[in-house]
């Protein structure tokens, strides 16, 4: 019997179910063998490796203007000593993992969605089926762990280049010397503001490989299906990104009282 | 009921739709070990649906498919793969892994899916595309390689776990003359010993391949028989579709 035309609340709770049935697979087939490391290094080599460039020149442009921003209005005020440490703490808690993550689902999230989408378009998911080969193993395991491991590192690059751009750039208006600027920045510095809002982008790592790959992997459109698995890729990953930061961000307050400013 | 468990490939009563779009409707037919059946007909008839359903990679609405006795619509996991494991499948555009070099697209399955060990391998691997046509060509990337190359390729990835079956969608499309010829002559020597189910528009390559002809027409079988009893069928479609011109 033909499928008769779901109505829109009913098209919009099938999709939810999908992708929620997508990431329980990705969660169980991510501790179930085979674990495809090697094409887990080869994803963690795309997805990191290439993203270092965009993450060490945005950290050292944004560490620059975050300075710039800041020392007017702190100078104003005779508070230019707070500077290195409004910088690094700006950075370890927010700037670093936020960016970072808005950058890696913009570059990788619409390279994933985009490369799965057309995978699809070009029948290699079908030739991989074909071969008895589990293709959701294959190609979406690897790439949401890569995206997983990925995440926290590049933030940990983003925040060492916007610590040392902002000292740069203290340095050359200021003169103050290295020493001095990492001792007033690691002042007010817990443990509690670096390690769990950079191990946070963990999460932000998993929502941004799932999200995308499940744009990618369930298109079934063609060309058509692969501009639409990239556009919904960024846009929906870099949303649920931002929702789930204000989530953690709360739960870390709960956790590590401490950490909050 | 008929006993499909004589024959290599068996479809019982399969329809398939899309959405509104009745596909297939009502298909039976049944492909013995070692016979070359092709599948003939418009654009849009069904046909790729066609293998598509056999290796299961699309479920039917109604009906059964027999592979070597068992029901393949029925399977999932474990005993779907076994099952699988007795087909190759040439796709229309070859659908190479584009990630992979030409020698790593053949490797994956014996690595997945046997025991043997690298040196076996590459052994197996180096008689396949030697087979080919393909020795000088096994570091290469599919999008260093002609169309006629992708479809040899195609062919030597099906053909490396050895099926039993095999089953290849459109094998001359977008080829030339010649080419198509080459890449028929690959599927005359696999004929002994495999049992194939091609589609295709080439009536010159289907007449040279088929032991028996299927022929599509608004997803029913209109005629299924030998090529030569065809050209003489009541139904013009299918003599237009089995003729040479």
């Amino acid at each position: 019997m033909p499928e008769k035309k779901a109505p829109g609340l009913t098209k919009g709770l099938e999709a939810t179910g999908k992708a929620a049935s997508f990431t329980l697979r990705v969660i169980r087939d991510a501790f179930r063998a085979p674990f495809e490391l090697a094409y887990v290094w080869l994803e963690l080599t795309d997805q990191g490796w290439r993203s270092l460039p965009l993450i060490i020149s945005s950290g050292l442009a944004l560490g620059l203007v975050m300075t710039l921003h800041t020392r007017t209005e702190l100078i104003k005020f005779g508070a230019g000593a707070w500077i290195p440490e409004i910088q690094c703490l700006s950075f370890f808690v927010e700037i670093g993992p936020l960016v970072a993550a808005l950058l890696v689902a913009g570059r990788v999230g619409a390279g994933m969605g985009a490369s799965l989408a057309e995978m699809r378009a070009t029948e290699q998911i079908d030739a991989i089926e074909a071969l008895s080969i589990d293709s959701f193993k294959l190609l979406i395991v690897p790439r949401v762990v890569a995206c997983f491991l990925a995440l926290p590192l590049l933030t940990t690059f983003m925040d060492f280049c916007g610590v040392t751009s902002g000292f740069l750039s203290e340095h050359f208006l200021s003169h103050i010397s290295l020493q001095l600027y990492v001792a007033r920045a690691f002042r007010g510095v817990e443990w509690s503001n670096f390690i769990p809002p950079t191990l946070k982008t963990a999460v932000f790592g998993f929502i941004i490989g799932t999200v995308s790959c499940f744009f990618g992997y369930t298109t079934n459109e063609g060309a058509e299906g692969v501009r639409k698995a990239a556009t919904n890729s960024v846009v929906m990953s870099s949303l649920l990104v931002i929702l789930a930061d204000v989530i953690l961000v709360k739960l870390i307050f709960v956790l590590y009282p401490e950490s909050a400013l | 009921m008929t006993d499909w468990n004589d024959t290599a490939v068996a479809l019982d009563h399969v329809s398939k739709t899309f959405g509104d779009k009745q596909v297939l409707q009502d298909i039976t037919f049944s492909v013995a070990p070692r016979e070359t059946i092709c599948i003939l007909g418009r654009s849009g008839t069904g046909k790729s649906v066609t293998l598509k359903l056999i290796i299961a990679l699309m479920k039917p609405e109604a009906g059964h498919i027999w592979i070597d006795g068992d029901d393949i619509t029925q399977l999932e996991g474990q005993e779907l793969s076994r099952v699988r494991r007795k087909m190759g499948f040439l796709f229309q555009n070859a659908a190479l892994f584009d990630f992979l070099t030409l020698y790593d697209n053949l490797a994956l399955p014996l690595q997945r899916l046997t025991r043997k060990s690298k040196p076996e391998i590459e052994e197996v691997i180096d008689r396949v595309l030697h087979q080919v046509g393909l020795s000088g060509d096994r570091e290469k990337l599919p999008q260093e390689l002609s169309g006629g190359m992708k479809k040899r390729a195609g062919l030597a990835r099906a053909l490396v776990l050895e099926p039993q079956i095999l089953l290849v969608d459109e094998p001359s499309s977008g080829l030339d003359r010649i080419t198509a010829s080459e890449i028929d002559e690959l599927l005359l020597k696999q004929k002994q010993h495999t049992t194939m189910i091609i589609v295709s528009h080439d009536v010159h390559g289907v007449r040279r391949l088929a032991d028996r002809v299927a022929v599509l027409e608004h997803g029913r079988l209109a005629a299924l028989g030998k090529p030569q009893e065809l050209e003489h069928h009541e139904n013009e479609t299918v003599r237009g579709l089995v003729m040479e011109e």
